[in-house]
């Protein structure tokens, strides 16, 4: 087991390969009550096109079933998983990203009892066609609270219009249509695939040992045959740096209209730097222009064209990346030009020293408050890891950013090519 | 688990509270102010945060502001108000990065204390008063907030439901405020509410992280000056009489149906049937094991969420769930259904002994968050009771079967509110 000291951040973590393929993450957190785990597998609502574990051809599975898969693998032949951990004290659950699913319970007792419990539920799936059929009321009743949700609806036709061919574009839940398809069959294909321990990491960070928890896991382990790992073969569309289309508009039963801008940051995959360096950058320079008091912010709100609601954020993976920039507005048109206008300015923009010191200070502060709960420790740390990325070491990372650095990022930012504007009007 | 303790002093009618611990890598300081919640004074309180936020004396504008939270390493400040029962309560919270995790800094903590200080009692003004410009623009930010809740479904049916459910009590004000109110309010007015609300609050400073206690006292005693004379409103108990319960239907154009229940259960957290209700809730619709997820959302395959929750100030518990406007019957009968298997004691000992030991580690990890440590020794305050959570603890582990049964009959239906589509409805 391999032990790295944070000696500033008093954190020790613990890491280790298992015989399988599987990456166990440790970090030991003794003053607190609790153990957060979080057994993650780099598998989500874009991998619709892939080859099946052992065979040749490329296959293309319906819409929503990385979440669908997600919800079914509590239910096991005789019970469902949930009580499982709720009789061992701890509250689990599970969510699906585009690009992850990922099972995790918090607990302060049976920390090590629960990681088994955890291991064996998502190693031992127990599909049937009954089981299946009963879920997708449960599904469509969660598409359906979408469907009302203007900010859903917002952010995801954004990702529509970047899109073209990516399917992070498609919707992470599926459609009624799309979920009716599912078969049991295909739960069992996408499984097979890509939750071969070679392809998960388990994340723990709390209370408990660090050897006694490494031994759970071995021993658990060990005690379980897979087949032999294959890299698997993802299938992506080609998709181009441009947008999919400039500008759309929909209406909805909204009391205020809405705007939002999209900016398709990345389309192709990247490596280990550039996506270090997006992911910092984009993060800091987004809340340079447009936190409360940045420049663009305070341009919007002198013009009265923005409110509460604003908000922004940016993602970053490996195979896309987008920012997206939101507000409530009585003009959607003129508002969404104006941080369109704004954007492009950017090109021509040169932060000094000082910005960049305080850009430097507002990220690592944020960092750190990211480092206070286990929680938040643990999903950073798996997140991060797939792509070869310590969550603990970005702090010196942000810190070794030079101003010219961040100005080269800064004036290649933004293109026009690569923006675009998405309308909710009032029916 | 190391308890925590909480060191407490008094400073000019101010309460500072000291809880030390060793979890964190930011420092937490919350202040609260507290009073009787009042339909002519809740829509100012609701636009204090937000004028309050824009800028202080030393820092006159959003930008010199967010600068100065910027050399704090992005110090997080926010202010809010919310119920509580029936006191509006304001909060203003600071988050600090802790100087031990940082090289090259020493005393952001202490100028952080500063900061917040400043903003509490040292507001910009123009002519002894509020901005006029800040105050209009903010009237018409919290304006927009107010009427964009008809965009958030689940918060418009659960604020229908305790409009109508609670029409004649001081718990129906809307802790927001009123779109009406609002054109009378001159930043003049404001500015003079805020007076008020200095002098005459109960105020609460907390400050919880790894801190030197005896340090921050001596700044407090610094830093804090004026008097505070709080007016301690203790609110009368109202009382409803007990009626058949009323059902509300409301219409828009939805693709989901929120179905929210409203029931009493008259025990609040001075009752001694407090633990056994939170024991009950818990079994009924709080956890993932309870009867409402079992039976509506896994048997039945009604709805992607339904839960129960109570609220301890007022003694009620409310149950939402977003279901296909065509099972709105199906779905109140089976949920009556479960309220009924509670009272009828249909649940084992080894189901209660589950629900007891989630809810103490609920509170167990309640006390890994900061701001859930304030809120849990904040709560103590705001009922003037002296429950350590080691007590809530020993409280929660003493409840028996019997318990839950006989605070199940006494939790009973209020008010049914369906917000549905045009077609639901028919």
């Amino acid at each position: 087991m391999e032990q790295t000291d944070y000696n500033r951040l008093g954190e020790k973590k613990y890491q280790l390969t298992l015989p399988n393929g599987m990456q166990v993450l440790l970090v030991p957190k003794t003053e607190l009550s609790k153990t957060y785990a979080i057994f993650m597998t780099n598998y989500g609502a874009i991998n619709r096109m892939f080859t099946p574990l052992g065979e040749e051809e490329i296959v293309e599975v319906p819409d929503g079933i990385a979440h669908f898969l997600e919800h079914k693998l509590f239910e096991k032949e005789d019970r469902d998983v949930f009580s499982d951990f709720l009789s061992q004290g701890a509250s689990p659950n599970a969510f699906t990203s585009f690009t992850k699913t990922a099972y995790l319970f918090s607990t302060v007792e049976n920390a090590y009892q629960n990681v088994n419990t955890l291991l064996d539920f998502v190693q031992e799936p127990y599909f049937s066609d009954e089981s299946v059929e009963k879920e997708k009321g449960i599904i469509s009743q969660e598409i359906h609270m979408y469907d009302d949700q203007a900010d859903w609806q917002a952010f995801i036709g954004t990702i529509k219009n970047m899109f073209a061919h990516h399917p992070v574009r498609i919707d992470i839940l599926g459609t009624d249509d799309t979920i009716d398809r599912i078969t049991k069959e295909d739960l069992y294909t996408c499984y097979e695939t890509f939750y071969h321990p070679s392809n998960m990491t388990l994340c723990i960070a709390g209370n408990f040992n660090e050897e006694e928890m490494a031994e759970v896991i071995k021993n658990n382990q060990a005690a379980k045959t897979f087949k032999a790992s294959e890299t698997i073969v993802r299938q992506f569309p080609e998709e181009t740096k441009q947008v999919a289309m400039e500008e759309k508009t929909i209406t909805l039963p909204v009391s205020t209209p809405k705007v939002t801008i999209g900016i398709k940051e990345s389309s192709e995959v990247i490596g280990r730097e550039e996506f270090l360096e997006r992911d910092t950058l984009q993060h800091m320079l987004l809340d340079y222009f447009f936190s409360q008091g940045g420049p663009f912010y305070e341009e919007l709100y002198e013009a009265g064209m923005i409110d509460d609601s604003f908000e922004f954020s940016t993602t970053v993976e490996e195979s896309f990346g987008f920012s997206i920039i939101s507000t409530n507005t009585q003009d959607t048109k003129a508002c969404g030009s104006k941080m369109i206008d704004l954007l492009l300015q950017t090109r021509n923009k040169k932060l000094t020293d000082e910005d960049v010191r305080l850009m430097k200070k507002r990220y690592i502060g944020d960092v750190l408050t990211a480092m206070n709960a286990p929680e938040s420790i643990a999903v950073q740390l798996a997140h991060y890891h797939f792509m070869d990325i310590d969550f603990f070491s970005i702090l010196d990372y942000a810190e070794s950013l030079t101003t010219e650095k961040v100005n080269q990022f800064l004036q290649q930012w933004i293109k026009e090519e690569a923006l675009t504007m998405h309308r909710i009007e009032k029916e | 688990m190391e308890a925590l303790r909480e060191k407490k002093t008094e400073r000019n009618g101010i309460h500072f509270h000291f809880i030390p611990t060793n979890k964190f890598k930011t420092v937490n300081m919350v202040i609260k102010c507290k009073t009787s919640l009042d339909k002519n004074t809740v829509t100012k309180r609701a636009l204090l945060p937000y004028v309050l936020e824009k800028a202080t004396q030393n820092y006159p504008n959003e930008k010199s502001l967010m600068k100065a939270l910027d050399e704090l390493y992005g110090a997080d400040l926010a202010i809010s108000g919310a119920k509580r029962g029936d006191s509006h309560v304001l909060t203003f919270r600071l988050e600090v990065a802790n100087d031990k995790f940082l090289t090259h800094e020493n005393n952001l903590i202490g100028e952080a204390f500063q900061l917040l200080h400043e903003i509490l009692y040292k507001p910009y003004t123009e002519d002894g008063i509020f901005s006029e410009k800040i105050v209009e623009r903010e009237k018409s930010n919290l304006k927009n907030n107010l009427v964009s809740v008809y965009d958030d479904k689940l918060a418009y049916a659960n604020m229908r439901l305790i409009d109508h459910m609670c029409e004649n009590e001081r718990f129906s004000i809307h802790k927001n405020g009123y779109v009406e109110d609002l054109p009378d309010i001159t930043a003049a007015a404001l500015f003079e509410y805020y007076q008020q609300v200095l002098a005459e609050d109960d105020i609460d400073i907390y400050i919880t992280g790894d801190i030197d206690t005896a340090d921050l006292e001596a700044q407090a005693e610094r830093i804090f000056h004026l008097q505070a004379n709080p007016q301690h409103q203790m609110d009368k108990k109202e009382s409803v009489p007990k009626h058949s319960p009323n059902t509300v239907v409301e219409t828009q154009d939805i693709q989901q149906a929120k179905l929210h229940m409203g029931f009493r259960t008259d025990v609040t957290y001075e009752h001694p049937d407090y633990f056994a209700l939170q024991v009950f809730n818990g079994m009924f619709g709080g956890f993932p094991s309870s009867k409402l997820f079992t039976e509506v959302r896994e048997k039945e395959s009604l709805a992607y969420y339904v839960a129960s929750q109570v609220e301890n100030y007022k003694g009620l518990l409310f149950v939402f769930s977003g279901i296909a406007p065509d099972s709105f019957r199906q779905t109140e009968k089976i949920i009556m259904q479960q309220k009924q298997a509670m009272d009828e004691g249909e649940f084992t000992e080894a189901e209660t002994e589950e629900a007891k030991a989630l809810l103490i580690s609920g509170v167990k990890e309640t006390l890994d968050n900061a701001q859930g440590i304030v809120e849990m020794f904040y709560e103590r305050i705001v009922h003037g009771l002296k429950r350590t959570p080691e007590e809530l603890i020993e409280g929660i582990a003493q409840v028996t079967k019997e318990d839950v049964k006989r605070v199940s009959e006494g939790v009973y239906l209020d008010t049914v509110y369906l917000l549905t589509s045009e077609e639901g409805e028919k």
